[in-house]
């Protein structure tokens, strides 16, 4: 019997030990590849990060998994993106986490976009006429590289506090990962500065912050409104803005059906681009700033295709 | 709060300085025309109307003041509430602070009502009464998340054994979510039937940060019996609920009571396993207790697990238990089991989906003349073929509880058109046989339509 609890207390030490060493590395979960990828450039091998959603799905429509429910279980920290881009299916899969550390308002929960800059916020009165509204404004802020780095700082800020020891690690990162940015940045500005001002359309509200940070000019959507399929009447009312303005480029989400993008270029001209939203959109994307590289490259390839200026 | 507080002397300086010229005023001609002791308490009365009409002046610029500062300090407060809290942006980079994810009324709330004139008369308060809770808008910001949803049903077609309406507005449903505090939510769905009844369909409190991972809720629940018996109307694929459930779990009310629920995960390496034990009250559609120990119980075990990111299977077992009040100490056993086959390819996600489903429900009884033994089934496909259209198709076949030598047997075939995520229509045509030997033929169809907040999708 003794050697019998010598034995057990001995598994339970190494049990210990082999749990405290787990637990050196913050387990991380991210509603988005973008913001697992912008969390990973900072936590480096200090964290376990993992994505909820794929690069390649709309994500507003996740569905709610039980899978998801073990990864939220046991992490220490959740990434969200925020402004209800996942209220269709996270909110239930957090209540179901039983993990105290995650739920809203916990210091294990961070909201992205508290500290982004944010567009399209709406002012007036907002109904559901409008389709799919985001009454906090356009959720898919990340897609201007400047956010990016603002998500990057609260990442840093939120591991520092969650492990100090590792502040300076975190920070060190932080700075490479900003330099590295601030380089691509450059390139990615001298790329897209030839084409100012070019108009183009694209299929959902996805690039209101791409489009800023690059100086397009969004003078349509496919959708009549947000999270609406498109209908024949709008559609026509496209084609015709499109001839008038001649509007030569065409983005599309690669979760949406080419059908109608693919006849509005008929008529039009236009080319169409699925350009990635996300990090993981296409294979090749395997982290933020080859995002944009991935994106820009398409789009400045398409619009010398094109032969617009 | 201290902004109030810190103002109020500024405010009595400011009134006494309006105050005290004014009432010399008055006072002079008062008394140079005062010779008799008449014409003295004329000037009293004449003074103490004057000083009421200053104390009431008072208490105007009183409550400007405070409104002002009500709308100042819900403005303040929210500017702090989205304040980002990160270090300074690099240079180069202008960092425009995210705006208030709630707009402010310009006008704040008032902290003061006045009473009505005329309630002073009938022995009622007179000046201004404060105004508890809600004292700014701001505090709207913690209502709960709101939603309605109509179920409206029609019926053509001929049944003579479970009529219904040609058209009714089958359900009315409130649903009334929010966080309690940092341990907890509630969840209140109250429905209004046809005839008018409220009811409350659910209404429980759910404790998220227990010890132990255990998820707890407490209150009026839909109890984790199988998949049918846990859904809403307007979740459900189909404009009706199975035979199944209808003969043998309590139709559309179901096994629904005040009970607690707990439920864990059972961590293993394989796939997503969770345990659900639960105790309720003993009365609902199925079990009627006859005293207060008679409890009912139902246990759920449900297994998940991804086959690929487009499709996964997901499983469960279900137990139930208790007294069905046929007579003193007769009860209801009840043990089920459910599979669906999911396929939602990812990135053509809310264009194309499948999901298959079956359950299976064997009921036993120990009634005072015998011990029915009944099983009843569903098979159940539903399929979306574009953004807005989905078919479907269901098997019945189910015993009747109390006799299982009677059968019913029917099939459906539907349709369902999705204008918006917010609203449906739906078509269903129905063939039932019953044990009797009677064949009904119905078409029925469906309006659901909801507004509010935006409720997550059931998985």
């Amino acid at each position: 019997m003794r050697r019998f609890t010598g034995l057990a207390s001995l598994a339970l030490l190494v049990t210990a030990l082999s749990v405290s060493t787990a637990q050196a590395k913050i387990i991380v979960v991210a509603t988005t590849e973008d913001l697992a990828s912008i969390a990973r450039e900072i936590g480096g091998d200090r964290i376990d990060i993992e994505s909820l959603a794929r690069g390649y799905q709309d994500p507003h429509f996740v569905e709610a998994k039980p899978s998801f429910i073990l990864k939220l279980n046991k992490a220490d920290l959740l990434i969200v993106i925020g402004r209800e881009l996942e209220i269709g299916w996270l909110p239930p899969l957090i209540t179901q986490s039983r993990n105290p550390k995650i739920q809203p308002g916990a210091d294990g929960h961070l909201d992205a976009s508290l500290t982004v800059k944010i567009l399209e916020l709406p002012t007036g009165q907002i109904t559901r006429a409008m389709g799919d509204v985001h009454p906090q404004g356009n959720p898919h802020y990340w897609l201007d590289p400047g956010n990016g780095r603002r998500i990057a700082q609260a990442i840093q800020q939120k591991l520092s506090a969650r492990s100090p020891a590792d502040a300076a690690y975190f920070a060190q990162r932080y700075a490479d990962f900003d330099r590295r940015l601030a380089e691509a940045e450059k390139s990615w500005t001298v790329e897209m500065a030839p084409y100012k001002g070019l108009k183009i359309v694209t299929y959902h509200r996805s690039w209101p912050n791409f489009a800023d940070r690059f100086g397009l000019d969004v003078i349509g959507y496919v959708e009549p409104r947000p999270g609406i399929p498109p209908s024949p009447s709008h559609t026509l009312e496209l084609i015709q803005e499109m001839k008038r303005q001649n509007v030569k480029v065409m983005l599309v989400e690669p979760y949406f059906d080419l059908k109608t993008p693919n006849a509005i270029a008929r008529d039009t001209g236009a080319k169409v681009v699925v350009m990635a939203p996300s990090v993981g959109g296409e294979k090749e994307i395997a982290d933020y700033i080859k995002l944009f590289d991935y994106d820009i490259n398409l789009l400045v390839t398409a619009i010398k295709q094109t032969g617009a200026k | 709060m201290w902004l109030r507080v810190r103002c109020f002397p500024v405010l009595v300086v400011v009134s006494i300085g309006v105050a005290v010229p004014a009432a010399r005023a008055q006072s002079v001609p008062a008394a140079a025309g005062a010779t008799s002791a008449q014409a003295d308490q004329a000037a009293a009365q004449a003074l103490r109307a004057e000083v009421e009409r200053l104390r009431q002046e008072f208490e105007t610029v009183r409550r400007q003041y405070g409104d002002r500062l009500a709308a100042l300090e819900s403005r303040l407060t929210a500017l702090e509430g989205t304040r980002p809290q990160s270090a300074p942006p690099p240079a180069g980079e202008p960092v425009q602070p995210a705006a208030p994810p709630v707009s402010v009324p310009a006008g704040g709330a008032p902290t003061t009502v006045d009473v009505p004139s005329g309630a002073a008369g009938a022995g009622g308060p007179e000046g201004s009464l404060p105004v508890y809770g809600n004292a700014s808008a701001l505090s709207k910001v913690f209502n709960p998340d709101i939603a309605v949803i109509g179920d409206f049903l029609g019926a053509v077609g001929r049944n003579t054994q479970a009529p219904g309406p040609a058209l009714e507005m089958h359900e009315t449903e409130l649903s009334l979510q929010a966080v309690v505090d940092p341990y907890a939510r509630a969840d209140f769905f109250l429905t209004v039937g046809q005839d008018g009844s409220l009811g409350v369909e659910e209404g429980f409190l759910t404790l998220t940060s227990l010890p132990g991972g255990l998820l707890t809720k407490v209150g009026k629940l839909h109890s984790a019996f199988g998949k049918v018996n846990t859904m809403h109307n307007h979740i459900l694929p189909w404009t009706d609920r199975p035979l199944m459930t209808e003969n043998l779990v309590g139709g559309e009310d179901g096994i629904s009571d005040a009970g607690i629920s707990v439920s864990r995960l059972i961590p293993n390496k394989w796939l997503f396993l969770e345990a659900t034990g639960e105790v309720y009250r003993g009365q609902s559609a199925v079990f009627h207790a006859p005293g207060r120990g008679d409890l009912s119980y139902v246990g759920h075990v449900r297994g998940y697990q991804d086959v690929t990111e487009g499709t996964n299977l997901d499983f469960g077992a279900s137990v139930a238990y208790g007294h069905n009040g046929a007579g003193a100490d007769t009860t209801t056993r009840l043990v089920g089991i459910d599979a669906t086959f999911r396929y939602r390819p990812l990135r053509r996600a809310i264009y194309k989906r499948f999901l298959a489903r079956t359950e299976m429900v064997w009921s036993r009884r120990s009634e005072l003349s015998g011990r029915p033994q009944s099983f009843g089934t569903y098979v159940s496909g539903e399929y979306q073929f574009a953004r807005r259209w989905f078919a479907g198709a269901r098997l019945d076949y189910s015993d009747r509880a109390t006799d299982s030598r009677l059968t019913d047997k029917g099939g459906s075939l539907l349709l369902t058109y999705w204008p918006s995520e917010f609203s449906q229509v739906r078509g269903q045509f129905r063939r039932t046989q019953y044990a009797e030997g009677y064949t009904a033929n119905e078409f029925l169809f469906q309006f659901l339509f909801s507004i509010g907040a935006h409720g997550a999708h059931p998985f």
